[in-house]
């Protein structure tokens, strides 16, 4: 047998097992939850091997905390879209009226105020918001972890993931239940002692800090359980991929 | 009757005795793969980084503190003050194919390191050989260079040559992926020492930055010496795997 053919066969081989070893690293991946809503297209594979990897990886690892006196002194706050007039009418009533829906899989769906939600365990943690573009700051945030709404709700075994809605209904997220249960997701209203500012998304928003800055989505009024994606929006798991932002922000 | 088996046709030609082999299969795939990913990760950093074109020392870093330094250029967001009229937003496309990219290089670079152990191009090719290893072989290649000496090529890479493959092979690319993945927060949550050995986020920013420059300064002395030293011959060379006695 000549060299070059030896080497043809064996590079078939090799092809073939690479192949196969990628369509049953697909299949698992699929079986275990580590394909991203957002992992069709020629990004997918990148996207894929980020989230899987990533998941894997912190499963049970918590956000870098930080020491009281690294909390920055000049925080930034992003642009925001234009507050339309619903929002503005609840800032004037000072967020009395804001309620917060729990909707989906779950035994009891509910709607809660600020001040019902401050009866729930309150958790605060100092942690650093970091932008995809690139800045960032640290600040302390107080709230209640999600996993306590979610389970004062009756949420139900076959839940995959928590949809979370701002009140202008053009920006909504998503996240897996490892992110849902994580003690540090927390649904604040309060930031370094204070209330949380308008402007850094109060009177409520879901920190995020495994995550950038973008999944940290503000002015949220609305909580959907679900075991699939497929039926919000274009089914890419949050309007991110619907602008062409990645799903999983976790890098 | 024709006959009913394939006739004999021979399927490697003996290569003349002008030709000499000069990159394996591995090394050249891999070289190929690696200058697509550099230009897809180049480009898409440029469009991240212009989303901010500010840098930070330590940990935090935003458009209210202060600066370690300042790009001079537009940026696409409106937020940060440049003095240009504000670009488009290109984030979303560049980071998915920034790390698309980081992962097929990644994987790449794992073939060619496992590849270049097993095969031996790591101790033939780029660890320097027995008598390059003095200050006086560095020396005196610098001194060629100085003098632009006409080239002899020996086929095999001199002193110089060896370090700045190895610097960028085992030096720069892993302290690129280094300075990377200290950017993600996740990454952050399970190794906070990756993140703090480098002086924290914001510092972990700034040298994937400085790393970045020092790569597209390597990228710009490797095509200007394989220039001086022909550059079809030599690219010909990386992508047939051989080079005629003549180029050499």
């Amino acid at each position: 047998m000549s060299m070059t053919r030896r080497r043809m066969i064996a590079a078939t081989v090799a092809a073939g097992a690479g192949v196969s070893v990628a369509g049953v690293a697909a299949r698992l991946a699929r079986r275990y939850g580590l394909v991203p809503p957002d992992s069709g297209g020629i990004y997918g594979p990148g996207e894929t091997l980020t989230y899987a990897t990533q998941r894997l990886m912190t499963t049970h690892s918590t956000a870098r905390e930080f020491s009281r006196n690294m909390i920055s002194k000049a925080p930034f706050a992003n642009e925001i879209p234009p507050l339309k007039e619903e929002f503005k009418r609840h800032q004037a009533a000072g967020f009395k009226e804001w309620k917060l829906t729990i909707d989906g899989m779950v035994a009891h769906p509910a709607s809660l105020s600020l001040a019902d939600l401050k009866t729930l365990p309150m958790r605060s943690q100092i942690t650093e918001l970091a932008c995809e573009e690139g800045w960032s700051y640290i600040a302390e945030w107080i709230g209640t972890p999600l996993f306590e709404v979610l389970h004062a709700a009756g949420m139900v075994p076959q839940a995959r993931y928590v949809v979370y809605r701002s009140i202008d209904r053009d920006w909504w997220e998503s996240i897996d239940m490892a992110d849902a249960m994580h003690p540090q997701t927390l649904l604040t209203y309060g930031m370094n002692d204070d209330d949380l500012p308008v402007r850094f998304g109060g009177p409520l928003r879901l920190r995020l800090p495994r995550q950038l800055g973008y999944k940290s989505l503000k002015f949220v009024d609305s909580i959907t359980v679900t075991n699939s994606m497929k039926h919000f929006g274009k089914g890419l798991g949050s309007s991110s991929p619907e602008g062409g932002y990645a799903w999983y922000a976790g890098i | 009757m024709t006959p009913c088996y394939a006739p004999v046709v021979p399927t490697t030609v003996a290569a003349p005795a002008t030709e000499r082999s000069r990159h394996s299969a591995v090394v050249r795939v891999t070289h190929w793969i690696t200058v697509l990913c550099f230009a897809a990760l180049l480009v898409t950093g440029v469009e991240i980084l212009l989303s901010h074109p500010r840098f930070y020392w330590g940990e935090t870093g935003n458009v209210n503190m202060h600066p370690l330094f300042t790009l001079h250029v537009p940026s696409s967001r409106s937020m940060v003050p440049t003095g240009y009229a504000v670009l488009p937003d290109q984030n979303g496309w560049s980071r998915y194919l920034h790390f698309e990219a980081a992962w097929l290089l990644v994987l790449i670079g794992i073939v060619y390191v496992l590849a270049s152990l097993w095969n031996g191009h790591l101790r033939r090719d780029l660890l320097p050989a027995r008598e390059q290893r003095n200050w006086k072989a560095y020396a005196a290649v610098l001194g060629r260079y100085l003098h632009r000496a006409p080239v002899k090529e020996s086929g095999a890479y001199n002193a110089v040559q060896r370090a700045a493959y190895l610097g960028v092979i085992f030096g720069l690319l892993p302290l690129l992926i280094w300075t990377g993945l200290a950017l993600s927060p996740a990454v952050a949550s399970v190794a906070p020492w990756a993140v703090e050995a480098l002086g924290g986020r914001q510092s972990a920013r700034t040298l994937h930055f400085f790393a970045t420059i020092a790569l597209v300064l390597f990228f710009v002395v490797h095509v200007v010496m394989v220039t001086l030293a022909g550059f079809w011959s030599r690219t010909r060379a990386m992508v047939t795997g051989v080079v005629k006695e003549e180029q050499l």
